[in-house]
C-alpha cells in the first residue's frame, strides 16, 4: 500500500500538502471521499496482503525479542534460511516480539497455508531442522515441541492446546501485550490493518482535549510506573496550565532489577506506544514529546526509530496531523544508564542536558516541567492503554480490574519461578494466580518463600500471604506497592538478609549524591548488613560491637531515609530492609545473634566440619584449603580448625565422599 | 491565607516558602543549602518540619505554604529526623575540627552543637579525596564537602562561569571541576563566591599570612601595605562592631602594631586609576572608540573576559587594577626614590578578595620580580589582628603614611558597585569640561541593582553607562551588547554581586544585610569628604609631576597599563 498521504487515485483530492482528516479510515474502509470500484478494490488487496492468513506460502515468526534473541534466536534465524535454501523451500519469516513465556525461547511459530498459526518452543538453532522437517516437509506438528496453537482458519491441528486454554496465557488479559510476539512490531501495515491510529484520528476529528480527559479521567486508567497516580487527571492539570508551548513525555528508562515489560511492549509494539504518546499530545496540547529510553535497550531503539520514522512519513506525526491543525514531533532521547532518571523530575533535567537529578516537587512537572513548561510523563505501559481507551471507551476499560484500578497489568516474572516471563492480568488477580497458576509455582521442588514487588523500591510479600489481592489499594495496604511490575521470585534458599543487602547495594550505587539521607543513609545500612552477614572469625570487639549499634541504627535510619529524602528513589530506598524486617525478623536475628545464615547463603557465616564417618583421610580437602585449616593424618578422618576457618567452601566441592558439612 | 506554626496562627503570604513564612515569625529552621534569592534546589533536608496534619517531614525551603496548613518545625521528629541528617553527614566528615579553617564559623559544627551530637553514631568508610591546591586564589578540601550544592549554584547561577559542578553518583558523588582536573586548569575565576557560601571548611582562601608573618620578622625587609577600600568598612564586624563602622584609622594603627613600615590606602591608587582610566575614556571619546569601554580593576572579570569573551579584550580599559597601580609604584617608584632596594620592600596588599591573589601573580604584574608580594584577604587580616593580641576596639586611631597617604572619596566608593564609574565620571567631566560636575554624588549608578544605567552628558556629549555586578549578570549584558541589544560608551564591571564589599575574601556569613551597611558607609564616607574628586588629589598631582608626567603619558603606561590575552581553559 502506498504512503497514506498519496491520493489512492486521480478521483481523491487529498495531498500531502492537505491531508485527508479521515486518511487512517479510508485506508481500510474506503474510499470516503469519492466512490472508485478499482479503489475498494485496492484496499481489500492489501489487507490480504498484510494479513499472514491466506497466504499461499507458510510463514514463520521468529520470536526475536532482546530475550529471544538473548536465548539464540538469531542463530535459530541463521539455521531456519540455511534449511530452506538448502530445500529450496519457499516461505515468509517474520521477526516479532515477545509473547511472554521467555523461559521457553526461542519460540518459533509456524503457519501453514490454510492451517491454524502453531507456535513452538525452545526452538534453538540445533532444533530448526527437526523443527522444519516435520511442519514443512511432512506437515506434522512434532507435538514434543508445541507450544500452542493460535485461533484460525483452517483444521485446528490435533494435540495442541489452543492459545486460550494454555495455562500460561489463558488467565491473561492480554490488551497492552495484545500484539507483542504476534504482530511483525515494524510493520505499520499490519498495526494498521488491525485498527491501529483509529483511536488517534478519532480523537483529532471527533473529541476536544477536554474530551479526551475525561474519556481517560473516566476509565480510571492509573499510573503503571509505579505511582499510580490518575492519568486523566494528570493530563488535565497540563491542559489547564496556560503556556505557549508544552510537552509530553514518555519514561522508557526502565531501571529496576528484573523488570522488562517497556521492553517487551516497545520491541513487539511500538507504534501503540506511539498512538498513545500522540493522543496524551493532543489532549495536553503539546506539540513535542519525547520518549526517554535507555540507552542499554539497543533494539527496542532502533523498532522505535524506525516505527517513527514510518509514522511521519504518513503523515502520523508532523505538521497538520490529518488538517486537524495539530502538530506532533516526538523525539527519543536516550539515557545514559543512571537508575534515577526514571524519577521524573531528574529526568526532564537528563533531557534539559543537565545531570539527571531530582528536584523538589511541587512545582509539579504538570505546571513547570521540561524547560519550564507544563509537561506530561507517562510510562510506555500507560501510554499503551491508552489507544484501547479511547477506541473502545472507558467502560471497556473498566470492565476488567478493580472499581478503584480499573483495567491490567503487564507484570514481569523472574527469580525462582518455573515461568520466568511477561504476563498481563486484570487486575485484582490474586498473587497465587500469578505464581502458581501463570508462573508454574517454583522449579525443583523448593518451598517458595517471598516475592519482591516492585523492584528495588518495593517491598515482599512473604509465603502465606499470597493469597493477596493485585491492585493498587491491597498493595498499600499491605504495606507493598505495585511499582513498575517486576516480580522477583525467591525460594527456600534465599537468604532474606542477603536480597536486602542485594538492593541497597544497588540503590546505593544509583543514588543520586544529591540530597543526604539517601546519599549518605543508604551507604551506612549497606554497611551495617555488610557487618551482619561478614565473617565473625577475625572480628575486633570494637567491631562486634560496631556491629550491634548498627542494627539499633538500622531501622530508624530506614525510617529517617524513607521520611525526609528528595525523591521517590530515596524515600522508597530503606522498603526492601524494612519489608524484610518486618516479615523475617528471624533471619535477621539467626544472623546477628546465632551468627548463622540459615538459607546458607552468607558464606561468611557458614562453619564446615567433616563428618568422621564418612572421611577416608584422602587429604584432598587438606591440600585444598587455603588456610591450612585442615588437619589430620593419612587415611584417618580428618578435622576442621573452626578459628582458623575461612569458610571459602573448597573442602565441601573437592570432597568426593560427601563428608563435610555445612552449617 | 492563615497558617499556624508551633501553635500560632500567622498571616502567610501566597506563594512563599514555609521557611520564609518561618523566618518573618523569628523562628530559625537550621539549613545547609538555602540561599536567598535563588530557587530551593531541596539538597540538604535538614529544613524538614512536621505537618502535623499528616505526620509527614516535608522540605521548609522549597514547600510552599497552603490556607490551613498546621506545622510544627521543632517537633521531636523533625528534630530527630535533623539530628540523624547531621549525623550522617558527620560519619563521613574528618574529625578534625581543630585543624580545620572552617572552625568556629562551620555551620555543621554548629548545627552538630545545637542538636546535641555527642558521639560518633556511624562508622564505615569515608570518602578519601585529595586536597586541591592547584589554584593561586583557592583551596578545595572535597573531603569536607557535605555537597550542599552552594558553591555549584553560586558558580553557575550567579557569576555564569560553572568551573565546578557534582560529578560520580551515589555516595562516591562529589563536587569537581571538569575531568577532575585542577581548579586553575578549569574556567575558574577566583572570584571566592563559592567560598563565601561554602558551610563548612572543604572552600577557603590560599593563606598568605604566613609569608607576610615572615617578612615582618625579617629586619631587612621593609614592608609596606595597602589595603583596599571595601576592607575598612568590613573588618569591624569580625570583631563584633556594628556592620558598616569605618575603622580605617585603627586599622593603620594595627597594621603599625603588628610591624609594617608603610600603610598606604588602595583608595589612593584607586584615584590614579580614576586618572588613568578618565583619561583613557575621554581619548576614546575624542577617538570615537572602542566602545563600550569596560573597567579592569575586578580580576575575575578580567580572567572572565580572556575565558568567555576573547573578541571583547579590546574593550577592556588596560589600566591596571588600583593593587597593581599600588604595587608598581611602590617597587618602582617609590622604593628607588626613598633609597631602598626594591628586592628588599615586601609589598603586602589586603584585599576583600581571592582573585587578587591570581593577579599579584599574573606574569604580566611585576618587573621580573612580582611588584604585589602577598595578597591576605579581610578574613586573614582579622587572623593577624587576632594573633598579634590587638584589641581593635582600644586602639587609637592613626593617619595613614606619605606620600600616598592622602586619597580622595572618589577612590574610596571603589569598595561598591558603581564606585569605580561615579568617580571616573566625576574626573573624566573635568577632563573635559574643565569643570567639575554640579552634583558629584551619581545617584542612578548606587545602590545593589544588578544592573544599572545612566546617561551623563559632558561638554554636550552624552555617554551611555551601565553599571553590573555578578558575572551571570555581566554575561548576560555581554551578549545583549555583541547582539547590539544595548549600547554603552562606558561599562563597570564588579565581578562580585554589589561589588568588592561583598567579595570572596570578607568575612564568612556575609548577608544582604551586612553587605547594604557596607555599602551606605562608603557612601556616608564620600558624603562626608571634602576631597571627592581624584584630579583634586594633591599627592596624585605630586606622583605626576615627580614621577609620571601626565595621565595616558608613556611613563605612566609603562608603569600603571598592562594587556591582555585570551585563555584556554577546561569547561
Amino acid at each position: 500500500m502506498p504512503v497514506i498521504l498519496d491520493n489512492c487515485c486521480g478521483l481523491c483530492t487529498h495531498s500531502p500538502a492537505s491531508p485527508c482528516p479521515q486518511a487512517v479510515e479510508c485506508l481500510s474502509d474506503g474510499p470516503l471521499c469519492h466512490s472508485d470500484e478499482s479503489c475498494a478494490l485496492k484496499r481489500e488487496s492489501w489487507k490480504t496482503a498484510v494479513s499472514h492468513s491466506g497466504k499461499k506460502t507458510p510463514v514463520i515468526f521468529v520470536g526475536a525479542g532482546t530475550c529471544g534473541l538473548g536465548a539464540g534466536a538469531a542463530a535459530t534465524m541463521v539455521a531456519i534460511r540455511e534449511f530452506l535454501e538448502a530445500r529450496s523451500l519457499e516461505c515468509i519469516m517474520v521477526e516479532v516480539g515477545c509473547i511472554g513465556l521467555c523461559a521457553v525461547e526461542p519460540i518459533v511459530d509456524i503457519e501453514l497455508p490454510g492451517r491454524p498459526r502453531v507456535s513452538f518452543m525452545e526452538v534453538t538453532h540445533d532444533r530448526v531442522g527437526v523443527l522444519l522437517d516435520s511442519m514443512l516437509v511432512r506437515g506434522e506438528v512434532p507435538s514434543k515441541m508445541a507450544l500452542c496453537q493460535f485461533p484460525g482458519s483452517g483444521e485446528p491441528w490435533s494435540g495442541v492446546p489452543l492459545f486460550n486454554e494454555h495455562p500460561f496465557f489463558a488467565p491473561q488479559t492480554r490488551w497492552v501485550l495484545e500484539n507483542c510476539g504476534i504482530m511483525d512490531p515494524v510493520s505499520l501495515d499490519e498495526y494498521m490493518a488491525e485498527g491501529g491510529y483509529r483511536a488517534f484520528s478519532t480523537a483529532l476529528r471527533t473529541l476536544t482535549p477536554d474530551q479526551v480527559c475525561s474519556i481517560v479521567e473516566g476509565s480510571g486508567l492509573r499510573g503503571r510506573g509505579g505511582g499510580g497516580f490518575p492519568t486523566g487527571r494528570k493530563w488535565r492539570f497540563a491542559l489547564n496550565t496556560p503556556s505557549g508551548s508544552k510537552y509530553v513525555i514518555c519514561n522508557a528508562d526502565e531501571g529496576d532489577p528484573g523488570a522488562f515489560m517497556d521492553r517487551a511492549v516497545i520491541e513487539g509494539d511500538p507504534h501503540r506506544l506511539i498512538e498513545g504518546i500522540a493522543i496524551a499530545s493532543y489532549a495536553v496540547g503539546a506539540n513535542n514529546a519525547y520518549i526517554y529510553i535507555r540507552a542499554e535497550y539497543p533494539l527496542a531503539i532502533r523498532r522505535l526509530k524506525v516505527a517513527l520514522e514510518q509514522a511521519e512519513r504518513n503523515g502520523l506525526l508532523g505538521t497538520n496531523i490529518f488538517d486537524s491543525g495539530f502538530d506532533l514531533h516526538i523525539m527519543i532521547k536516550m539515557g545514559a544508564g543512571a537508575f534515577v532518571c526514571g524519577e521524573e523530575t531528574a529526568l526532564i533535567h537528563s533531557i534539559e542536558g543537565q545531570r539527571g537529578m531530582p528536584s523538589p516537587k511541587p512545582p509539579f512537572p504538570a505546571v513547570s516541567g521540561l524547560f519550564g513548561k507544563p509537561t506530561v510523563i507517562n510510562n510506555v505501559e500507560t501510554l499503551a492503554n491508552v489507544p484501547g481507551i479511547i477506541r473502545q471507551g472507558a467502560e471497556w476499560f473498566r470492565s476488567k480490574g478493580t472499581p478503584n484500578s480499573p483495567g491490567t497489568k503487564v507484570f514481569a516474572l523472574s527469580g525462582k519461578i518455573a515461568n520466568t516471563g511477561l504476563i498481563e492480568v486484570a487486575m485484582g488477580i490474586s498473587l497465587d494466580e500469578i505464581l502458581f497458576g501463570m508462573g508454574g509455582g517454583i522449579p525443583n521442588g523448593k518451598a517458595f518463600k517471598a516475592v519482591q514487588i516492585g523492584g528495588p523500591s518495593g517491598g515482599c510479600i512473604p509465603a502465606g500471604h499470597t493469597d493477596l489481592l493485585i491492585d493498587y489499594e491491597s498493595l498499600g495496604a499491605f504495606g507493598a506497592m505495585m511499582g513498575s511490575g517486576g516480580l522477583v521470585v525467591m525460594d527456600e534458599d534465599t537468604c532474606m538478609v542477603d536480597v536486602a543487602k542485594f538492593f541497597m547495594d544497588f540503590i546505593q550505587r544509583e543514588s543520586c549524591g544529591k540530597c543526604i539521607p539517601c546519599r549518605e543513609g543508604t551507604r551506612r545500612m549497606l554497611e551495617i548488613l555488610r557487618a551482619i552477614t561478614r565473617g565473625y572469625r577475625d572480628e575486633t570487639p570494637e567491631q562486634s560491637l560496631e556491629r550491634f549499634r548498627g542494627i539499633l541504627n538500622l531501622e530508624r535510619l530506614g525510617q529517617v531515609i524513607r521520611k525526609t529524602s528528595l525523591c521517590g528513589l530515596g524515600q522508597t530506598a530503606p522498603n526492601p530492609v524494612l519489608s524484610t524486617l518486618r516479615w523475617f525478623r528471624d533471619e535477621y536475628e539467626a544472623h546477628i545473634f546465632e551468627r548463622r545464615c540459615p538459607a546458607g547463603v552468607c558464606t561468611g557465616l557458614l562453619t564446615y566440619s567433616i563428618d568422621e564417618e564418612k572421611c577416608r583421610g584422602c587429604t584432598l580437602c587438606a591440600k585444598k584449603c587455603p588456610s591450612g585449616a585442615i588437619k589430620g593424618a593419612r587415611k584417618s578422618p580428618h578435622y576442621i580448625v573452626t578459628q582458623e576457618c575461612i569458610g571459602c567452601g573448597a573442602c565441601l566441592e573437592v570432597c568426593p565422599f560427601g563428608a563435610v558439612k555445612v552449617q | 491565607m492563615k497558617i499556624t506554626l508551633n501553635g500560632r496562627t500567622m498571616e502567610a503570604r501566597e506563594g512563599e516558602t514555609i521557611l520564609s513564612a518561618a523566618r518573618r515569625l523569628g523562628l530559625d529552621i537550621p539549613t545547609l543549602c538555602h540561599m536567598e534569592g535563588l530557587p530551593p534546589t531541596g539538597t540538604c533536608r535538614v529544613c524538614v518540619v512536621e505537618d502535623r496534619k499528616t505526620g509527614k517531614l516535608i522540605p521548609s525551603c522549597s514547600f510552599p505554604v497552603s490556607d490551613g496548613m498546621d506545622i510544627a518545625t521543632h517537633s521531636n521528629q523533625a528534630v530527630a529526623a535533623r539530628k540523624t541528617i547531621i549525623e550522617l553527614l558527620l560519619a563521613s566528615h574528618p574529625d578534625d575540627c581543630l585543624y580545620c579553617p572552617g572552625n568556629g564559623t562551620c555551620v555543621l559544627q554548629r548545627y552538630a552543637q545545637e542538636l546535641g551530637v555527642r558521639q560518633r553514631s556511624y562508622s564505615g568508610a569515608r570518602n578519601r579525596i585529595n586536597l586541591d591546591v592547584s589554584s593561586p586564589s583557592i583551596i578545595r578540601d572535597p573531603e569536607k564537602c557535605i555537597l550542599c550544592g552552594r558553591c555549584v549554584r553560586v558558580c553557575s547561577e550567579v557569576q555564569g562561569v560553572s568551573a565546578i559542578d557534582f560529578t560520580g553518583r551515589g555516595s562516591s558523588a562529589q563536587i569537581g571541576c571538569a575531568f577532575n582536573e585542577g581548579l586553575n586548569v578549569s574556567s575558574c575565576v577566583n572570584c571566592g563566591q563559592c567560598v563565601m557560601v561554602c558551610p563548612t571548611g572543604a572552600l577557603t582562601e590560599r593563606r598568605d599570612v604566613d609569608r607576610v608573618l615572615k617578612a615582618l620578622d625579617d629586619p631587612s625587609m621593609t614592608v609596606v601595605v595597602q589595603h583596599a577600600p571595601a576592607v575598612s568598612v568590613t573588618l569591624a564586624e569580625e570583631f563584633g562592631i556594628k556592620p558598616g563602622s569605618e575603622i580605617v584609622d585603627r586599622m593603620n594603627a594595627a597594621f603599625r602594631r603588628m610591624g609594617f613600615d608603610r600603610v598606604f590606602p588602595t583608595s589612593f591608587s584607586a584615584d590614579l586609576t580614576v586618572m588613568e582610566e578618565a583619561h583613557e575614556l575621554v581619548q576614546r571619546v575624542r577617538s570615537g572608540g572602542p566602545f563600550p569601554m569596560f573597567t579592569s580593576c575586578s580580576p575575575g572579570w578580567i580572567k572572565y573576559l580572556e575565558e568567555f569573551f576573547p573578541q571583547m579584550l579590546g574593550n577592556a580599559s588596560t589600566c591596571k587594577s588600583p593593587q597593581q597601580m599600588m604595587g608598581a609604584v611602590i617597587k618602582r617608584l617609590w622604593a628607588p626614590a626613598s633609597g631602598l632596594d626594591p628586592r628588599k620592600v615586601f609589598s603586602v596588599s589586603v584585599m576583600p578578595c581571592t582573585a587578587k591573589k591570581f593577579e599579584a601573580a599574573r606574569p604580566e604584574m611585576g618587573d621580573g620580580a612580582p611588584d604585589v608580594d602577598a595578597v591576605i584577604t579581610t578574613r586573614e587580616l582579622a587572623e593577624m589582628v587576632r594573633m598579634f593580641g590587638i584589641d581593635i576596639s582600644s586602639l587609637e586611631g592613626e593617619e595613614a603614611d606619605s606620600p600616598f597617604g592622602e586619597r580622595s572619596s572618589a577612590g574610596k566608593l571603589f569598595g561598591a558597585s558603581g564606585g569605580v564609574m561615579e568617580a571616573a565620571a566625576r574626573t573624566a567631566y573635568h577632563m573635559l569640561t574643565g569643570e567639575n560636575l554640579k552634583e558629584l554624588r551619581i545617584e542612578a549608578v548606587r545602590g545593589l541593582d544588578d544592573v544599572k544605567e545612566t546617561r551623563l552628558t559632558i561638554a554636550g556629549i552624552e555617554l551611555k553607562l551601565a553599571v553590573v555586578s555578578g558575572l551571570g549578570n555581566a554575561g548576560r549584558l555581554l551578549r545583549d551588547i555583541i547582539d547590539g541589544k544595548r549600547e554603552y560608551h562606558f561599562v563597570e564591571v564588579m565581578t562580585c554581586p554589589g561589588g568588592c564589599i561583598n567579595g570572596g575574601g570578607q568575612p564568612f556569613l556575609t548577608d544582604p544585610e551586612r553587605v547594604r551597611a557596607r555599602m551606605q558607609s562608603l557612601y556616608e564616607i564620600d558624603r562626608n569628604a571634602t576631597l571627592r574628586v581624584a584630579h583634586e588629589n594633591r599627592s596624585i598631582a605630586a606622583l605626576y609631576r615627580d614621577h609620571l608626567d601626565e595621565p595616558g603619558s608613556g611613563k605612566a603606561h609603562h608603569i600603571l597599563h598592562t594587556t591582555y590575552s585570551p585563555r584556554e581553559v577546561l569547561r
